[in-house]
């Protein structure tokens, strides 16, 4: 039957049902199920998943300054993004000012995280769904090698090192120990690059893997550690000494100029190598212009990298901050996340109690009460679904909404905002890339368009990277050494109660902690991730999330080998690594995957 | 082996998810103990997957503590050596991290720095799904005897430590003190507090709790 929604997509579940079930525990639980029509093209889509519900659960009761350490390890991806989020949360709760160099060095290692996360995402995670493996053991080093020098001055280009790759790959592949390679849909006609684009792709997944550890060297100087580098509510726990020359613990010159060359060396790997493969592989995929779903309608940025330390207005933020609805470009709306008309949960399609489900509640006032059912329609058990019912409850995810709205967030979003507002720094790059593919802007609300944007936001990332890094040191040498305001640690200063929010632009996308403290201990803790709006179910109105928006109207070059919807799906860099299960339309299983 | 043998000691595992915790409660209570010297490093991995190579890359000697589904009665303690270590993680996925350390250990082998050595020291986990919760007894006790078997591992390779009595300076690489053992556990709010309920399918295995 064939409905239309009220954001604008017309869905039909009249056709086979495809099954894609990624089983995991540590970052949440994704399902997706899709109707494809006769022609294999998706006419419905439905998301599943599990964000843990609730990190009240683990953080009633304790103190609100170590919150920071058990949200770093909700997940393995984003730890130091949940860290920052959750120290801010607590200073505005409690009205904490921390210091400039405090600002400046938290969003140098938000800044690394986005580079480094973006990296790893297209090399590691995402290239594959483009890139065929396989096929690369069929390229001519020699015309590999004509191909990289054609689009980089990166110098390790020659036919010996590309030859060198593809016989490290043979010896890999023939071992028969594929690793991460594995399970792939090699062979596939979905896959366009020819063998050469694909080995050199490769070598640079060898690469990327290789440097990608210089870069987190950044956290480990001014976090102390890495993995799980430290925070602190009130600023940095980083002490700063210019004139120290090797006690312990004191970032000094010598550290600063460490990453200082890896800033340096980051820009060149990110300009050299991401920036010319991305094109070069988009250019074999002009054609391929799926997966746009919400990002030319709703699209939403909290906002991050404060210019200066203290200052929330939207105007400091040089990540934008704001909300675009209705397709209406000329328009961005400001985003206010203690206004409680604005952000709500909504659990009409969640396993979820409110007494009224027609209504949302916003974090503040967030409840979270389980209710495990399943719809009439369900084939299965409630222990083994083999088909959901998306008319009822059918998601551990709840359904934010921005004033109704459901909203796409992440890179792209970020970059539609940026170049709605006209600035410069997202407008000009969005249409050199657009000039240089001979693209129309359209293209750019896609799945291909969300990969761009973030190997754009990758560029600009480090580039803004070298900016902190140099204003970090002019201050120091100005005299100012402060990193942390100590003067409301004392939980005999705070009020009775308290409530606050914290926000950041992860880097795959806009992510919110709300806390309420209360007698110097957490009272409510919810926290609001990226993946949750992007990968929302259905609403009481009908409105369809992200990702349901975005796999409609795909075909399937195969339709039990779902490369296209992993493609789609991985373009939003959901906050979930898992193996997944595909099953054929009676529930046999056909096909595992690994999906990151 | 040479003075200059390079040994990383890895806990993997997720501490909010209960036994699951094992492997950085093992190289906690390690550091509580023992100090090595400098061509030891003792690390708290997390759920950190590709992003450990480098340090797998760096070792020559790499020793993991962590849970692992062996298929064995909850609490045995088992110790899997060389070229085992990898199937063996990969032999049954029973979390994110272990599938993700098979493919560390891969890429480490891609970009050719494999270590030479390799023991894996897991133990198989009693309960998972409880998460805020720490590990269950039978876990807890096999971090002692997991530990030794690392020892005995190291001195094979002649590598010596130093005895730590009383209180001293927590390493680096270790979880937040916030996040430690005992703190952990002690500020673990209540099951009507927190409202740990729901969803069943994460409590299936706890016997309807």
């Amino acid at each position: 039957m064939s409905i239309q929604t009220p954001n604008g997509f017309t869905l039909d579940n009249a056709g086979t049902r495809v099954v894609v079930d990624p089983v995991t525990r540590i970052e949440g639980h994704l399902r997706c199920e899709v109707n494809l029509d006769e022609h294999n093209v998706i006419r419905n889509a439905v998301s599943t998943g599990t964000m843990w519900r609730g990190l009240e659960v683990i953080l009633k009761g304790r103190d609100p300054r170590d919150a920071w350490a058990f949200t770093e390890r909700i997940c393995g991806v984003c730890t130091g993004t949940h860290a920052l989020t959750s120290v801010r949360a607590v200073e505005d709760a409690l009205g904490i000012q921390i210091p400039e160099n405090a600002n400046t060095i938290r969003n140098i290692m938000q800044l690394t995280l986005q580079s480094h996360d973006h990296l790893v995402h297209f090399y590691h995670l995402h290239a594959l769904d483009w890139v065929d493996v396989v096929s690369a053991l069929k390229a001519d080093p020699k015309a590999t090698s004509v191909l990289a020098q054609s689009i980089s001055a990166w110098p390790q280009s020659s036919p010996g090192w590309f030859r060198d790759v593809q016989n490290r790959l043979k010896r890999f592949v023939e071992s028969g120990q594929l690793g991460p390679f594995m399970n792939g849909y090699w062979g596939n006609p979905a896959y366009k690059l020819p063998p050469e684009a694909n080995l050199m792709a490769v070598a640079h997944y060898l690469e990327a893997l290789d440097f990608q550890r210089e870069i987190v060297k950044i956290h480990t100087v001014y976090g102390g550690k890495n993995p799980h580098p430290n925070w602190l509510v009130g600023g940095v726990p980083c002490a700063i000494n210019l004139d120290d020359t090797g006690a312990v613990g004191a970032v000094n010159m010598e550290r600063l100029n460490l990453v200082s060359s890896i800033i340096d060396r980051t820009i060149d790997f990110i300009d050299q190598v991401y920036l010319p493969d991305l094109l070069a592989i988009a250019s074999f995929y002009k054609d391929w212009t799926f997966g746009g779903g919400l990002s030319s309608q709703s699209v939403m940025s909290y906002g991050d990298i404060p210019e200066r330390a203290n200052d929330n207005s939207a105007a400091n933020q040089l990540l934008p901050r704001g909300a675009i609805i209705n397709g209406n470009l000329q328009e961005v709306h400001d985003v206010d996340l203690s206004d409680p008309a604005q952000i709500q949960e909504f659990v009409a399609h969640s396993w979820y109690t409110y007494e009224d489900e027609q209504k949302g509640l916003h974090p503040w006032d967030g409840v979270t009460e389980p209710n495990f059912v399943l719809g009439p329609k369900t084939k299965g058990t409630k222990t083994n679904i083999q088909e959901i019912d998306e008319d009822a409850k059918y998601s551990w995810i709840k359904a934010p909404r921005w004033r109704g709205h459901a909203m796409e967030v992440g890179p792209l979003a970020r970059w539609v905002i940026g170049y709605a507002k006209g600035m410069p720094e997202f407008k000009e790059p969005v249409e050199k890339v657009l000039t240089d593919l001979n693209l129309p802007v359209t293209a750019l609300f896609s799945t291909l368009g969300r990969t761009a944007a973030r190997g754009l936001e990758a560029s600009w990332a480090v580039h803004k990277l070298r900016y902190f890094q140099d204003k970090l040191v002019a201050n120091l040498k100005a005299g100012d050494s402060a990193t942390a305001n100590a003067t409301k640690w004392d939980p005999s200063t705070w009020p009775k109660e308290a409530r606050g929010v914290g926000t950041t632009e992860a880097p795959r996308g806009a992510l919110g902690h709300w806390i309420v403290i209360k007698d110097g201990r957490i009272e409510n803790y919810q926290a609001v991730v990226p993946t949750t709006w992007n990968g929302s179910p259905r609403d009481p109105a009908g409105n369809i999330g992200a990702f349901e928006a975005a796999l409609l109207n795909t075909p399937l070059a195969v339709p039990d080998q779902p490369l296209e919807i992993l493609r789609t799906l991985h373009s939003f860099d959901p906050c979930l690594a898992c193996s997944t299960h595909v099953m054929s339309p009676d529930g046999e299983e056909l096909t595992r995957v690994k999906v990151r | 082996m040479s003075e200059q043998t390079k040994i990383l000691i890895l806990g993997i595992g997720n501490v909010l998810w209960a036994d699951e915790g094992f492997g950085v409660r093992a190289v906690e209570a390690l550091a509580e103990r023992y100090r090595f010297g400098p061509h030891v490093q003792l690390l708290d991995g997390g759920t950190q997957g590709i992003y450990l190579v480098d340090q797998v890359r760096w070792a020559d000697v790499l020793v993991v503590f962590d849970a692992v589904d062996y298929g064995l009665p909850p609490g045995t303690l088992k110790r899997v050596e060389g070229a085992e270590v990898p199937r063996f993680m990969g032999a049954k996925k029973m979390s994110l991290h272990q599938t993700g350390f098979q493919e560390v250990l891969a890429l480490a082998d891609l970009l050719g720095d494999y270590p030479q050595h390799l023991l894996l020291i897991g133990v198989q986990p009693v309960e998972l799904d409880d998460f805020g919760g720490s590990l269950r007894p039978p876990v807890k006790a096999c971090i002692q005897p997991a530990i030794a078997l690392a020892l005995e591992f190291l001195a094979g390779f002649g590598i010596g430590w130093e005895v730590l009595e009383g209180h001293h300076e927590r390493p680096l690489d270790l979880p937040d003190p916030a996040l430690s053992l005992d703190a952990y556990e002690s500020g673990r709010p209540s099951e009507v507090a927190a409202y740990r309920l729901g969803d069943p399918r994460v409590l299936a295995g706890v016997g309807g709790a």
